[in-house]
């Protein structure tokens, strides 16, 4: 593409775009109109406190969670929630990764991943178990296949859940404080995973208070704070030298908490 | 004293003779409360599913199916279907089927409790898994929520089979030949009352051990692997 002299549509349009998204529940507003796009292969960090709404705007953003206003494209096509089948086919291609994992506690592993591509992707079952297996080789956890997610640590359930979303070929993927439910010593296996996925393009948007991997890897920072972006640029600049007192009152915080360990 | 020395023999001997005619109630018996339980199933998963994350007018349509089949007296239903409404519908059925279906949309009621009990308890994140990953309502429930809810329901559904089961004792009154029935019938014939509904007693005993037993089985041959409570 770079040989022909110019970048593609493609490449510059946003692959996702999230356009002012509002929720309420009763009188309290969660999300004061949110936006947000981001590129092909692009890693976004959404930081803030707690109740400042970043779970709620993840969950926005794939309908798990419908909002009372805003509009969704993926691919520069709208997104209409209200049709079911289109909807359906938009989770498909935008993966989610939450907090506590989630995995199907009734099914193994190689199970949790199969279930979808057999129910939801219909393939068949044996290049179904083929995927899945492969897809548990890339998060090292092939020897765990017939494990059940009770047998298993919270970092391999994670990573899993990983597996999960990514044997649905994702185009997007929403990541939930991925490591905030785990032992400190599991964090690094499943972090390693996620870098990973960011070596291999993967596009990205993860709510997370892992400073040392944001400030590595995240092309931006996104600062949300009572249901508003307050804040946005690349790590070095919000992390270090953020304009808004409140970024940089949260971010020395974070810095002090989770900040130079990795 | 001295009479109820020689009267003893006579009094197996009653029991005795009866046991083969009441043992075939208890067949009739097994009969009624195997079709209860099975229309009990597969009315109360939906009930249950559409009392969970059904639009409001299904709920309520289905809260006032509980409310009337809960709140109405057994014998009372038992009468109005067989007597009263399919006969006025001029529907010819047996006692034995009505008594079927009457114990069957009693236990549906029971039993969508049970299995909503279950799905609420579920961990909201598995159907919000199994919708992210693209998965329709339908297939999130029936893949996803209702194989954990199964599961779950089944100490509770245990009770639900040994009420049942007594219930059925009930379905006499329209002349179902279950083991009440024949037990009553003999007894009114021998006035040997005191063994033989001593004897009825116990078979019913031997058949509640036997399905809550049976269910205790399949309770540890289905548990998930990995969760430790027996």
């Amino acid at each position: 593409m770079e040989s022909a002299g110019f970048v593609s549509i493609s490449e510059m349009e946003p692959i996702l775009r999230v356009e002012n998204v509002r929720k309420r529940y009763g009188k309290r507003e969660i999300l004061k109109g949110v936006s947000l796009s981001i590129r092909r292969g692009e890693l976004k960090v959404l930081i803030g406190p707690s109740g400042g709404g970043k779970s709620t705007f993840l969950q926005c953003i794939n309908y798990l969670v419908t909002p009372d206003e805003g509009d969704i494209w993926l691919e520069g096509r709208h997104i209409d929630h209200t049709h079911k089948r289109e909807l359906y086919r938009y989770r498909q291609q935008v993966g989610m990764i939450f907090q506590d994992f989630n995995l199907f506690d009734h099914l193994s592993a190689v199970q949790n991943i199969e279930v979808s591509l057999i129910h939801v992707k219909r393939m068949d079952r044996k290049p179904a178990r083929e995927r899945a297996m492969a897809e548990l080789e890339r998060v090292g956890l092939r020897g765990h296949a017939d494990h059940y997610p009770a047998q298993l640590s919270g970092g391999q359930k994670q990573r899993v859940s990983i597996a999960r979303a990514l044997a649905m070929d994702p185009k997007v993927m929403l990541l939930d404080e991925p490591t905030s439910a785990l032992d400190p010593e599991l964090i690094g296996e499943v972090l390693s995973v996620i870098k990973d996925l960011v070596a291999n393009g993967m596009t990205m948007i993860m709510a997370t208070h892992q400073i040392g991997f944001s400030r590595a890897l995240a092309d931006e920072i996104v600062f949300m704070e009572d249901g508003r972006i307050l804040e946005r640029g690349p790590p070095l600049k919000i992390l270090s030298d953020a304009k808004c007192e409140r970024t940089r009152e949260f971010c020395s915080k974070i810095t002090e908490l989770y900040g130079e360990a990795d | 004293m001295k009479g109820s020395v020689t009267a003893m023999p006579d009094k197996l001997i009653a029991v005795w003779n009866a046991l083969p005619y009441m043992l075939g109630g208890s067949l009739v018996t097994m009969g009624v409360v195997a079709g209860a339980m099975l229309i009990g199933l597969f009315g109360g998963i939906p009930l249950a599913v559409g009392q969970v994350y059904g639009k409001p007018a299904l709920k309520r349509i289905i809260g006032i199916y509980i409310w009337f089949f809960r709140g109405v007296p057994l014998l009372v239903l038992l009468f109005l279907f067989y007597f009263g409404l399919f006969s006025l519908l001029d529907i010819n059925l047996s006692a034995f089927t009505v008594a079927v279906i009457v114990l069957g949309l009693i236990s549906a009621a029971y039993q969508s409790q049970i299995f909503r009990g279950s799905i609420l308890s579920l961990p909201e994140g598995q159907l919000k898994a199994a919708r992210a990953l693209g998965m329709s309502d339908f297939k999130a429930v029936h893949l996803i929520v209702l194989p954990q809810a199964l599961r779950l329901s089944i100490p509770a559904w245990s009770n639900e089979y040994s009420i049942v089961l007594k219930d059925s004792a009930v379905t006499y009154a329209l002349g179902v030949a279950e083991i009440m029935a024949r037990t009553h019938f003999v007894a009114t014939r021998t006035y040997q009352h005191l063994p033989l509904y001593m004897a009825a007693g116990l078979i019913y005993l031997v058949l509640t051990y036997a399905g809550t037993k049976g269910l205790r089985i399949l309770e540890s041959r289905v548990r998930i692997r990995g969760y430790s409570h027996s």
